[in-house]
């Protein structure tokens, strides 16, 4: 493995730079693909076609085929397809690559097959995706402070609520593994690079691209069946849905790729010494994730791509009044909608316990236990999707079935629990900004887990279903997992992925802030589908306001803690620059041995591993500490 | 290292926490759950939410009283000095009794569940072949009532009463109920909360679910299945009527729709439309 060693040829000097395949050639190409697509589109849109395109100027085909092409172009012009040609022109296999000329902040902005640089890339792009994804919560809420429409209009809100769970559903299942799992698996299994680097950067940019598509859909009249597209809905809709299907087939397409990735490197590139039962339990949790990502995004595609078909081509796939069926969109669908709720979550449950063994200074207590439950959990996914559709009208015999196996993933989600508490028995806990994040995960995803019981539970969820109660209950688990684990990420690991300290105050505020206000935003929700409030509604009864506004403002301020965050985002890592120290934590993981920040190759020479990756409380010092040579300290 | 009796303490704790708190849950909290005891399914709701209350309550109580004690007990006292915890790595014998307990749990939850389903059928929507239909409470054959949901309202026909097409859905008092649940064009949801029935509306497809109504009252019907543009505005009212109220209701509504009925397709379990496309 370590044979393809990474080089890195003399810098082309500065403005030189530009020219070559890098972001802003990527995106002179997309918008030069999208016109050629669109071009061809409008040809091939025979006169049998019109019938589907009522508005003037939105012909499907057409502007399908220009986000495709205008994809393709993007991925072009960043240089994605110059290694396949160079390779069939017979040069030999190399990292190397036009990407790692670039130097200073051009190399964000271009293919790298540096995983690290990968993982800041995402880290930057997820979070600009996830404050938009915000906003549009924030508008949400506006909407909702009075019973009536007053500021936006039916259409608008309903796009907004589109928005609001594509952004947050597509592209938060890479929000912990595509900034962590892309910079910290290579480094915690002793790999200098994933296992297709050049993949690893292409699932960032179809991430990218999807984003921006699924913006366009406001110029197409946007969508109005919220993340979940049902047919025929989404037939019904103007081109704003194209930018939908456009979106999620990205995201699938990128999550598929991503999962093949993750599972290909932990199993085939581990260090020496690195057994199975030596993994760190991040590393289970992201094989597990990635396993879902594989198993479960191909069949979004396939239902995307059929709904795209029964748009531009006549198919009747989901049409019920010409031989298609409604249900097949909606089974499809959440047998990929359900892994992917996992996908946001184990990553989640991975960063929780490995930091508490760090914050509690104990070794992960029940190893295998927490390994059984982060696989258990992958398991059980596949079989509990028609819980999404227990009052839809399916076999009814089915029903006590999936109330079954839903029940039975509380089991594994317990093993991740108990795990949490053992590691914490005896500990010495330290209570740092990202050990409070774990805790607050640990107090929201019980209140999500409780909520799960009466979703689970048929004749409970023929009132909550489809209700605030729903929503209260995934955004406990999504919003109150996934977020609350991210930032513990973010403030554990960004020291040594960006090499400077965090303000601690600010970082306090905005826990509590956070931790507060979410609370109070997502527990009325709770209270108010008790009372039969429906999800996705532009108007309520007057008797809901009370409620509704307390979690409005409660709202505004969630959103306020985020600006805590981005204010200390700027100050610290933009302006005062603080270098932080090589080993803040105290942590025994490898990936804190490495200087800071860490250097190209990552490793001198790779680790050999020879104990378990939790070596706390054991005395003398850890005989088990991976053999890391200082690097060096140029390359 | 100290000789606290911390597993004691924290059991202590948490079986004073839930004599405190399960007598709220079930007794205080539990007749206020939703959906109300309007009907008999609805009824049925409640008492199930309260047993998952009272299930889930003694777990919500070991986790927090756990982390509670835990994070007050084993706090790092002296944060300046760096000090690890003993390296405990497992515990069968308390492995092996959460995993005992939890399965038990679950299992329990599922059964209760199932038994609960199959008894009235709970409400839900059950498709066009239901299992669990209710025991009729009088004999008589259940009233049919069709849901037709379109965008964006719902309407009712009275198959039993000439196949009249009202707006308005009102039922007697005392009554098995079966609806039977279609949609026009796109997926709705037929949601009468206060009767505790939810059943998906699928062009083409009869959803099928069954109430015992109780006593009168008055009931909003809301769509809960994005249907649209105007979804948030698709809801209306409905009634449960003394019997010889809603006979007196219905014949004046088949009087006043007569004309209307007339040029209704026949009766039939679905209903076929063009398949229409960009209507919203």
């Amino acid at each position: 493995m370590s044979a393809i060693a990474v080089s890195v040829p003399a810098p082309r000097s500065g403005s030189r730079q530009f020219l070559g395949f890098n972001i802003v050639t990527g995106i002179v190409l997309g918008i030069g693909g999208w016109f050629l697509g669109y071009f061809i589109g409008d040809h091939i849109h025979g006169a049998g076609l019109v019938y589907y395109s009522t508005e003037a100027g939105q012909n499907d085909v057409a502007i399908l085929l220009g986000y495709l092409l205008g994809v393709v172009g993007f991925l072009v012009g960043l240089g994605f397809a110059n290694y396949p040609l160079k390779r069939m022109l017979g040069a030999p296999p190399s990292l190397a690559e036009r990407e790692t000329e670039a130097h200073g902040l051009l190399r964000y902005f271009s293919l790298s097959t540096d995983h690290k640089v990968v993982a800041k890339q995402y880290m930057v792009g997820i979070g600009l995706f996830f404050f938009v994804g915000g906003l549009n919560a924030m508008l949400i809420r506006t909407e909702l402070l009075q019973p009536n429409v007053h500021v936006f209009g039916a259409n608008q809100y309903l796009t907004l609520v589109g928005l609001h769970g594509s952004m947050m559903m597509g592209i938060m299942t890479s929000g912990i593994m595509g900034p962590f799992a892309n910079w910290l698996v290579p480094l915690m299994i002793g790999s200098r690079r994933m296992a297709f680097p050049r993949i690893e950067s292409l699932t960032f940019w179809l991430l990218m691209a999807g984003s921006v598509i699924l913006l366009t859909t406001i110029f197409f009249g946007g969508f109005q069946t919220g993340w979940t597209g049902y047919q025929p809905l989404g037939d019904q809709g103007t081109a704003g849905y194209d930018a939908y299907i456009g979106f999620f087939a990205l995201v699938g397409l990128s999550m598929t790729l991503f999962g093949f990735n993750i599972l290909v490197t932990i199993i085939t590139m581990r260090a020496p010494g690195m057994t199975w039962s030596r993994l760190p339990i991040f590393v289970w949790a992201s094989l597990g994730t990635a396993t879902l990502m594989v198993l479960a995004a191909p069949m979004l595609i396939a239902a995307l791509l059929m709904g795209a078909m029964d748009r531009t081509a006549q198919t009747a796939f989901y049409i019920a009044g010409a031989g298609g069926s409604p249900y097949l969109f909606e089974n499809l669908f959440w047998v990929f909608g359900h892994p992917e709720v996992y996908v946001l979550a184990l990553p989640g449950m991975g960063i929780v316990l490995e930091l508490m063994v760090v914050f509690a200074r104990k070794p992960l207590w029940g190893y295998r236990l927490a390994v059984a439950g982060m696989l258990g959990v992958a398991f059980l996914s596949f079989f509990v999707w028609q819980h999404h559709l227990f009052q839809s009208g399916i076999d009814a015999d089915l029903r006590p079935f999936y109330m079954l196996s839903t029940e039975l993933i509380s089991l594994p989600t317990g093993f991740i629990f108990l795990c949490a508490m053992g590691t914490l028995w005896r500990g010495r806990i330290r209570f740092t900004v990202p050990m409070l994040f774990c805790l607050a995960w640990i107090f929201n995803f019980l209140w999500g887990g409780i909520s799960g019981v009466f979703l689970s539970d048929v004749p409970s969820d023929v009132t909550t279903h489809g209700s605030f109660f729903v929503m209260a209950h995934f955004h406990y688990t999504i919003m109150g997992g996934l977020v609350f684990a991210f930032f513990a990420g973010i403030y554990y690991w960004v020291p040594k992925m960006y090499g400077y300290k965090f303000n601690e105050r600010l970082a306090k505020i905005h826990f509590w802030v956070m931790f507060i206000a979410f609370n109070s935003t997502f527990a009325p929700l709770f209270a108010l589908g008790f009372m039969g409030m429906p999800r996705r509604v532009v108007t309520y009864p007057a008797n809901f306001q009370t409620l509704n506004d307390w979690v409005s403002v409660s709202a505004y301020v969630l959103g306020l803690s985020m600006l805590v965050f981005l204010a200390n985002v700027v100050w610290s890592l933009l302006l005062k620059r603080e270098p932080a120290e090589v080993n803040p934590w105290h942590s025994k993981s490898i990936e804190w041995q490495l200087p800071t920040p860490v250097p190209v190759q990552d490793f001198d020479r790779i680790p050999v591993f020879d104990a378990d990756p939790y070596p706390y409380g054991v005395e003398p010092a850890p005989a088990g500490a991976p053999t890391v040579a200082p690097a060096a300290a140029s390359i | 290292m100290d000789k606290t009796p911390h597993f004691r303490n924290v059991v202590l704790l948490w079986l004073l926490a839930m004599a405190i708190m399960l007598p709220i849950v079930i007794w205080v909290l539990g007749p206020g759950l939703p959906p109300g005891n309007a009907t008999v399914q609805s009824h049925g709701q409640v008492v199930d939410n309260i047993v998952l209350l009272a299930t889930s309550t003694p777990v919500a109580l070991a986790v927090l009283v756990y982390f509670g004690y835990a994070l007050w007990a084993f706090r790092e006292r002296n944060p300046e000095v760096v000090l690890d915890g003993p390296a405990i790595r497992g515990n069968t014998s308390v492995q092996f009794w959460w995993l005992v307990t939890t399965t038990v749990m679950v299992l329990f939850l599922a059964a209760f569940g199932t038994i609960r389903l199959l008894a009235d059928g709970a409400g839900g929507g059950q498709g066009p072949n239901p299992i669990s239909i209710p025991p009729h409470a009088t004999g008589d054959p259940p009233l049919q009532v069709q849901v037709i949901a379109q965008q964006w309202e719902f309407t009712y026909r009275y198959p039993s009463y000439g196949g009249v097409e009202t707006r308005q859905l009102d039922l007697p008092a005392n009554t098995l109920v079966e609806f039977h649940v279609t949609s026009l064009d796109v997926i709705h949801s037929f949601w009468a909360y206060q009767l505790g029935v939810k059943a998906d509306a699928n062009p083409g497809e009869d959803n099928v679910a069954y109430v015992n109504t109780l006593r009168p009252l008055s009931f909003v019907v809301r769509c809960a299945e994005l249907c649209g543009l105007w979804h948030g505005y698709m809801f209306n009212s409905g009634r449960v009527l003394p019997k010889a109220q809603f006979v007196s209701w219905i014949t004046q509504q088949r009087q006043q729709y007569a004309p209307a009925t007339k040029n209704l397709p026949p009766y039939s379990k679905t209903y076929f439309p063009q398949p229409l496309r960009r209507g919203g």
